[in-house]
């Protein structure tokens, strides 16, 4: 542990959503959604390509207005301006969202200069500390396009790091990684709630990841949770739909697009 | 009537986003180094351009009016119509074009990048308000740059109607009587309403350039549609001040 900076938030927060719907020009992506994520815990949500993952987070995270039903971090609206202040959470975005005109340094170095959160040489512990638990010491003068896709995530966790969160939400983390940086992300991951015990939320659709961490997991497919439940209930899931998603056979004998094929006839 | 609402909602975010920018008004001590930054692009990238077109404006307003005037022996007052023309008029509309398309273009096209690769979300996230970070200082450096560049503008053309005027030989007159000629009808007020509306102008420009660029959707394709909506809301946008400024002044 560098210095006196521990990274450690104070609190945490869970994070209520009742009854969420979301439309984008009358088209509708998020289908009522309740759940409840417990402080603490490592939440998993998993789901197909395009079933709304993203678009929730976004609402936890307060960048989405719900088109009606609410969503609540501890007693907090997000997506309120007056009470957004009062949050300190970090959204880890599936591209990085690093800045592109700033060094990793400055990327790191933001949050806490902006918040004046102690002089330099503080915020360069902090910094330091944070770079170094992702083991990204070297590339502390490099700018995000020098980056390659692993180097990026870990910036944009490191990132988040910085800022003590009280909540966490990664997108997609382990998206676009090879195998053994995919095993290095889900294990910082873990490894950040066991130090932290912050509130971790997590979307994804690696299997992987969600049987090896998740406390509980939610389904969603095309905009609707379709089931909530702990790591065993989703080892041998009854409803085929889920099933499928979790485990998908490869038949090379009958492939799916074939199946594609015949519905245009 | 889409259209209009549209329209209608972008005059409207234009303006508060004017408003709050301005309640972080009071970060501006600890921002210095950004205020610094953007008083360098936005005042000395667009310098060389500025001096070498309104050189040849004052050049080529000489040349037309000593021209159109040798035939009625009102030559001397060429020095009058040269000032009077760069001060109350040219100046000002020269310098907010060329910042619209040197800096304006170039403020939209980094904060539509932002906003599509998600910068903008992440900054939001991180409760730190784009408007205190990006906006604020460009608005407050733009204030600062924008009597600079209209007074060299000034300058550069009053010198360049001089030295026509001297060199031309149907005009042939003194940088002497010129000067005289410039300084006689020209009061302070002149001045002042120049630099007044060259502020307006760059006010306009920078407010519309950052707005339109964090008002950005879509994928990297909208960078560019939203550079090009910028470059022209800003030259309607100075035209049309320009006439409304003029009748407030006159
Ligand atoms: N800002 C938006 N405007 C319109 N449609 C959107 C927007 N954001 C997401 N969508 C749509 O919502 C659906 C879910 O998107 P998303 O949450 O990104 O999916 P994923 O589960 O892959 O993360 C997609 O069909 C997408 O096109
Ligand atoms: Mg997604």
């Amino acid at each position: 542990m560098a210095g006196s900076t521990s990274l450690i938030a104070e609190k945490t927060f869970g994070v209520t959503i009742e009854k969420l719907n979301k439309s984008f020009d009358g088209v509708p992506v998020l289908k009522d959604i309740s759940l409840e994520v417990k402080p603490g815990e490592i939440f998993v949500i998993m789901g197909p390509s395009g079933s709304g993952k993203s678009v929730l987070l976004r609402h936890v995270a307060g960048l989405e207005v719900p088109t009606s039903g609410s969503v609540h971090i501890g007693d907090f609206n997000p997506a309120d301006p007056a009470t957004r202040q009062q949050i300190h959470l970090a959204l880890v975005f599936q591209a990085g969202a690093l800045f592109n005109s700033l060094s990793v340094y400055d990327n790191l170095a933001l949050y806490p200069r902006e918040h004046r959160l102690g002089n330099e040489a503080q915020i360069r512990d902090r910094v330091m500390h944070a770079l170094q638990i992702l083991s990204l010491e070297k590339a502390v003068a490099q700018y995000p396009a020098e980056l390659s896709g692993g180097m990026k995530k870990r910036v944009a966790i490191a990132r988040a790091l910085v800022m003590e969160p009280q909540l966490l939400l990664y997108d997609e983390p382990t998206s676009e990684l090879d195998p053994v940086m995919s095993a290095t992300i889900i294990e910082i991951i873990a490894a950040l709630r066991e130090h932290t015990a912050v509130t971790t939320i997590v979307v994804s659709h690696d299997r992987t990841l969600a049987m090896s961490i998740a406390d509980r997991i939610a389904i969603i497919m095309d905009g609707r949770i379709r089931a909530i439940g702990g790591v065993a209930d989703f080892e041998h899931p009854a409803n085929p739909a889920i099933a499928n998603f979790l485990n998908p056979t490869i038949d090379l004998k009958n492939p799916r697009f074939k199946q594609l094929e015949n519905d245009h006839e | 009537m889409k259209q209009l609402n549209a329209i209608i909602e972008s005059i409207g975010s234009t303006v508060l986003l004017a408003f709050n920018s301005g309640r972080y008004l009071k970060t501006l001590p600890r921002q210095f180094p950004r205020l610094i930054e953007q008083c360098y692009l936005i005042g000395y990238t667009t310098l060389p351009i500025v001096t070498i077109l309104s050189f040849f404006i004052g050049s080529v307003l000489a040349l037309q009016s000593g021209y159109s005037m040798q035939n009625f022996g009102a030559k001397q007052l060429i020095g009058t119509l040269v000032g009077m023309s760069m001060v109350r008029e040219l100046g000002p509309v020269m310098v907010a074009i060329l910042v619209t398309g040197r800096v304006g273009s170039a403020i939209t096209a980094e904060l539509a990048s932002m906003k599509v690769y998600q910068e903008i979300d992440a900054l939001e996230t991180m409760n730190i308000p784009p408007e205190r970070m990006l906006v604020m200082p460009r608005l407050v450096a733009v204030l600062f740059m924008m009597p600079v560049l209209a007074s060299i503008t000034n300058l550069c053309g009053w010198f360049g109607g001089a030295l026509v005027c001297k060199y031309t030989a149907f005009i042939a007159v003194e940088p002497d009587a010129y000067f005289a000629a410039l300084k006689r009808f020209m009061g302070a007020k002149d001045v002042w309403d120049g630099l007044i509306k060259a502020e307006v102008f760059g006010f306009a420009v920078i407010l519309v350039s950052c707005s339109i660029g964090l008002n950005t959707r879509g994928g990297p394709r909208e960078i560019g549609a939203a550079v090009t909506k910028a470059v022209v809301v800003s030259l309607i946008l100075i035209l049309v001040l320009d006439y409304f400024v003029t009748k407030v002044l006159i």
